[in-house]
């Protein structure tokens, strides 16, 4: 990556360790409840215990002879606070869409166990504590609706009578396809069909939510902190909800601990402590506790898949078609109706399918609302195709890795227009498969495999791929308008150098993990000529930074890297006018490499760029009608999505006396285009196939016929340990993006997508011979003994 | 209210506290050592992981009155007065075993007990050592190299 002629790429491409670790490994950095506010009113909020039910009366008196606790209100002693502003989704996908108030304290009607219905304001946060647990609800309990199938049962009990359906849209992709879909499957020589169910997640970062809203009374600002992933948009949702002058509102982020996506949001506690600090004037705080967050805090996934794939003799897929039910929940939090809809373009995979046909309906539960969570619609696009595309290699009887070969588009078919109507950028899924396959050492475990089945031995072995593409770097604004997305897609970046030539880039696109401090200093540090340490990079506050989009969907690289690149370029393009000027030539003349200005062809004619920033702050002599100092801001909207792929392998070792999955290997090879950070990009990669193989062998969000959610604790909700996590083989493979300057194309979710089916293909591959076709996530001892022992004859 | 006296990073600090406050609720609200986390509230996660006594100790899990008496290390305790990171701080940081960095303060303080009692463990060993710490970024692959490399047994 070089902006002219022969400028150095000294950090790009290296492992430059992170310049964010140290305040992060010494206590130093401050995350939302380490913030000291003095004199602020705790809130503890008072959650539904029923999945349905009518508020009947709240009885605050219990809780207000607590030493410290000061006030019981009720959502309808609240509801002025808002007036007419509710929760926002910012996604109505289809014009019908049905989308139910959402109050952030409810007032009448509890929708799911955790739904707020009463808020205590208190001294300290035990006081807080103590009131909301001592807040006593009389609750009229309502029929409730728990699972995604039984909400479209005839007779089914409604989560919103007014609404007079559960059914919330359909959306689908089929245009004028639907007669050669049908045609397709008329005429293959393989059909498979498949159901496969994405259960519930909890996102679990490690740092739970929380918000504090200041107050400043005498001038009316409100500076709301909050662990988010998003200050921008929230900057924009609660001045629109709470009617607040955007120029009295800042939203900061302090150090935020992970979001995976349910960061990503409008919470009813941001909006709660906003309004009631600007009631009050003073600060208003609140910070979730782990199990209260399991309810409040939105889910992930939540799917029931029917997939169905058309082949000829060969193998070869002619036609894909894909129906979803899809578990909104019982309310649309920001982005909750759009999550299927980011799948609904990716159920061909990585395939050259000519036809395609994809209908999403998605419904009300009376369960704790989804929304995105790392992957986002992505994870289960991947795993229903991938896990089909293992069971029409059976059917076609060859291997895994022979029939994504026969169905992978070609290396030169890019830029390759897919069925679903996305043009795909570059790649080579096959260059990628067989490293992926070399890295594996595949056929000594297949031999091992066949030994131990030989043996009859009761550890079975089973290897599993997953080939996958997704679609990053959301987005361009006009496809989203043509998705009907609340917003653009665009991102924002400032870059300034100092009169003392130090820079300065301000980025819209907020970190939570990522390393953007080290990566954005890298790429301006290379184009510029100056070393990373003396790049500082702002962001996370709407004061420093006013303008951007923030970080979700993989985004923050492709899209907002890219708009501090170009900045970068602005600059450059700045100081090489004022450069041309001192230097008596012109700007075609001149070579900029390595931090100095050179007139080609005389190398002593020559300014350094600590030069040109002292020129231009001091702006005695710059070019007639040049704008004093060097600083450049750029929005970018990108061309077009990115779209990293890649191939990993699963190797497990299977019990099959107690159904125990132990994940004994795993192979990845992923194109994520060109690499900034190799260290950081592996970090990615390493944590995002984890919480894949997570959702794959250990998470469920587990909802009992009553709706309540049994598994709200980290001792019960099976979040990973080192104790379980393998040791993962990594490969890479770059094939350049062309919608972008530098190629890339973003690493955060990929991990996350591979790896549920490549785990679950493993586990399958691994009972095959006994029988097993099938296993649900997550594939937990019991599930996985079940299966083989109704695979034997039912021996259950 | 109740009298303790802790020794905190070498300093004895003494302090008022409810019965039934929290070690980690003392540290963070009384004394201001907010970079020990809270990440659960069923002692899983071990963000909150301090040493009391020298031994590694979620101070979500003892009460404030429980620690009187007790020489308490956080992680605002560990690096030199310099600033010169402890070797495990700086094992991390070489091998990228942090993200967020949320739980990094508990899973440094674990590593740090872990490799003085049990010295020469081997992958295993570290992976069962710290598996009371939940990290949700890294998948551990980082921090287990990190802890190797600091114990001095290898680690890439």
């Amino acid at each position: 990556m070089t902006i002219t002629e022969d400028a150095p790429a000294a950090h790009v491409g290296s492992r430059r360790l992170r310049k964010e670790d140290p305040a992060l490994l010494t206590g130093e950095a401050r995350f939302i409840d380490d913030l000291a506010l003095p004199g602020a009113i705790w809130v503890g909020v008072v959650r539904s215990t029923e999945a349905h039910a009518n508020i009947v009366g709240i009885d605050g008196s219990a809780a207000l002879e607590i030493d410290g606790v000061n006030e019981v209100l009720s959502g309808a002693d609240l509801a002025p606070l808002w007036g007419e502003g509710a929760l926002p989704c910012a996604w109505p996908v289809t014009p019908d869409m049905k989308n139910p108030t959402h109050l952030p304290v409810a007032t009448t009607t509890a929708k799911y166990v955790g739904d707020a219905v009463a808020v205590v304001l208190a001294d300290s946060r035990y006081a807080a504590a103590d009131g909301a647990a001592a807040v006593v609800v009389d609750y009229e309990p309502l029929p409730a609706v728990v699972e995604i199938e039984d909400a479209v049962a005839d007779g089914a009990p409604l989560v919103h009578p007014d609404l007079e359906s559960n059914e919330c849209y359909t959306w689908g992709l089929w245009g004028d396809n639907a007669a050669a879909v049908d045609a397709a499957f008329a005429e293959a020589a393989h059909v498979v069909s498949e159901r496969y169910l994405q259960q519930r997640l909890i996102p679990a970062p490690m740092e739970p939510r929380g918000c504090a809203a200041v107050p400043s009374p005498a001038g009316g600002e409100l500076t709301l902190y909050s662990a988010t992933q998003i200050p921008h948009i929230l900057k924009v949702m609660t001045a629109v909800v709470l009617g607040i002058p955007e120029n009295k509102l800042r939203v900061v982020a302090p150090s935020v601990g992970g979001g995976f996506g349910c960061k990503l949001n409008v919470y009813a506690e941001e909006i709660l402590c906003s309004a009631l600090a600007m009631q009050r004037g003073a600060p208003v705080r609140w910070t979730e506790g782990r199990s209260e967050g399991a309810l409040s805090t939105i889910q992930g996934r939540g799917q029931v898949q029917h997939i169905e794939l058309a082949a000829d003799a060969d193998g070869k897929v002619q036609a894909v078609r894909v129906k979803l039910l899809a578990d909104m929940g019982a309310y649309l939090q920001l982005v909750t109706p759009g999550v299927p809809l980011l799948g609904g373009f990716l159920y061909h995979g990585c395939y050259d399918i000519p036809n395609y046909m994809f209908e999403c309906t998605s419904v009300f539960t009376n369960r704790t609302p989804t929304d995105a969570y790392r992957g986002a619609g992505r994870p289960e696009a991947t795993y229903a195709v991938e896990r089909a595309m293992d069971s029409l290699a059976v059917s076609v009887g060859v291997s895994p890795e022979e029939i994504r070969a026969r169905n992978f588009i070609g290396a030169d078919a890019f830029p390759y227009e897919s069925a679903a109507g996305l043009v795909f950028d570059s790649g080579d899924y096959q260059a990628v498969l067989d490293k992926a396959v070399a890295l594996a050492g595949l056929s000594e475990r297949r031999a091992d495999q066949a030994s131990r089945v030989a043996a009859g031995s009761s550890k079975r072995l089973g290897i599993g791929f997953s080939s996958y593409v997704e679609m990053c770097g959301l987005a361009p604004s006009r496809v989203l308008a043509s998705l009907d997305y609340g917003a653009g897609g665009w991102e924002a970046a400032t870059v300034r150098i100092s009169p003392t030539c130090k820079v300065q880039v301000v980025t819209g696109s907020t970190p939570h993990g990522q390393g953007h401090e080290t990566c954005w200093s890298m790429i301006v540090a290379d184009q510029l000529g100056v070393d990373p340490d003396d790049v500082e990079v702002l962001h996370s506050d709407t004061a420093v930074s006013p303008t951007g989009l923030d970080t979700y969907g993989s985004r923050s690289l492709a899209v907002g890297g890219t708009a501090v690149y170009m900045a970068t370029e602005k600059v450059i393009d700045k100081a090489r006018a004022i450069a041309a000027h001192q230097l008596e030539a012109s700007e075609d003349d001149l070579e900029f490499s390595g931090g100095v200005f050179r007139v080609r062809g005389t190398p002593e004619a020559e300014v350094p760029l600590a030069g040109i920033a002292f020129a231009a702050f001091t702006a005695h002599d710059l070019p007639d009608g040049m704008e004093p100092n060097l600083e450049a801001h750029v929005t970018y909207d990108p061309p077009n999505f990115t779209f990293p792929n890649g191939t990993h392998i699963a190797v497990v070792e299977v019990d099959t006396d107690t159904g125990d999955v132990d994940l004994i290997d795993y192979v990845a090879v992923d194109d994520c285009g060109v690499q900034i950070n190799p260290l950081v990009v592996e970090g990615q990669v390493h944590g995002g196939i984890l919480q894949g193989a997570a959702q794959a062998l250990y998470e469920d969000a587990v909802y009992n016929s009553d709706g309540q959610l049994v598994s709200a604790n980290l001792g019960d909700y099976l979040v990973p340990s080192a104790a379980e996590a393998p040791r993962f083989r990594l490969d890479s493979h770059v094939t350049p993006s062309p919608t972008n300057p530098m190629g890339v194309k973003g690493v955060g979710e990929a991990g996350t997508i591979a790896a549920a089916p490549a785990v679950i293909n493993a586990v399958v591959d691994a009972l095959r011979d006994l029988g097993v076709t099938d296993v649900d996530m997550p594939a937990s001892p019991q599930t996985v003994w079940r299966a083989i022992a109704d695979a034997q004859g039912g021996a259950s | 209210m109740t009298a303790v006296t802790l020794t905190v990073n070498g300093t004895e600090r003494s302090l008022e506290v409810e019965p039934r406050t929290l070690l980690v609720h003392a540290l963070r609200d009384d004394l201001g050592l907010t970079g020990t986390n809270v990440g659960c509230d069923s002692s899983s996660c071990g963000a909150c992981t301090v040493l009391v006594d020298g031994q590694s100790a979620k101070s979500c899990t003892m009460f404030a009155v429980q620690a009187d008496g007790a020489d308490i290390t956080t992680i605002e305790g560990v690096a030199d007065a310099d600033g010169t990171l402890h070797p495990m701080q700086q094992a991390f940081h070489e091998h990228h075993a942090l993200q967020c960095g949320y739980c990094t303060p508990g899973m440094v303080m674990a590593a740090i007990s872990l490799v003085e009692e049990y010295p020469g463990l081997d992958e295993g060993g570290v992976r069962h050592g710290l598996e009371g710490n939940l990290c949700r970024c890294t998948g551990y692959q980082n921090i287990v190299d990190a802890v190797l490399a600091a114990a001095g047994s290898g680690g890439d």
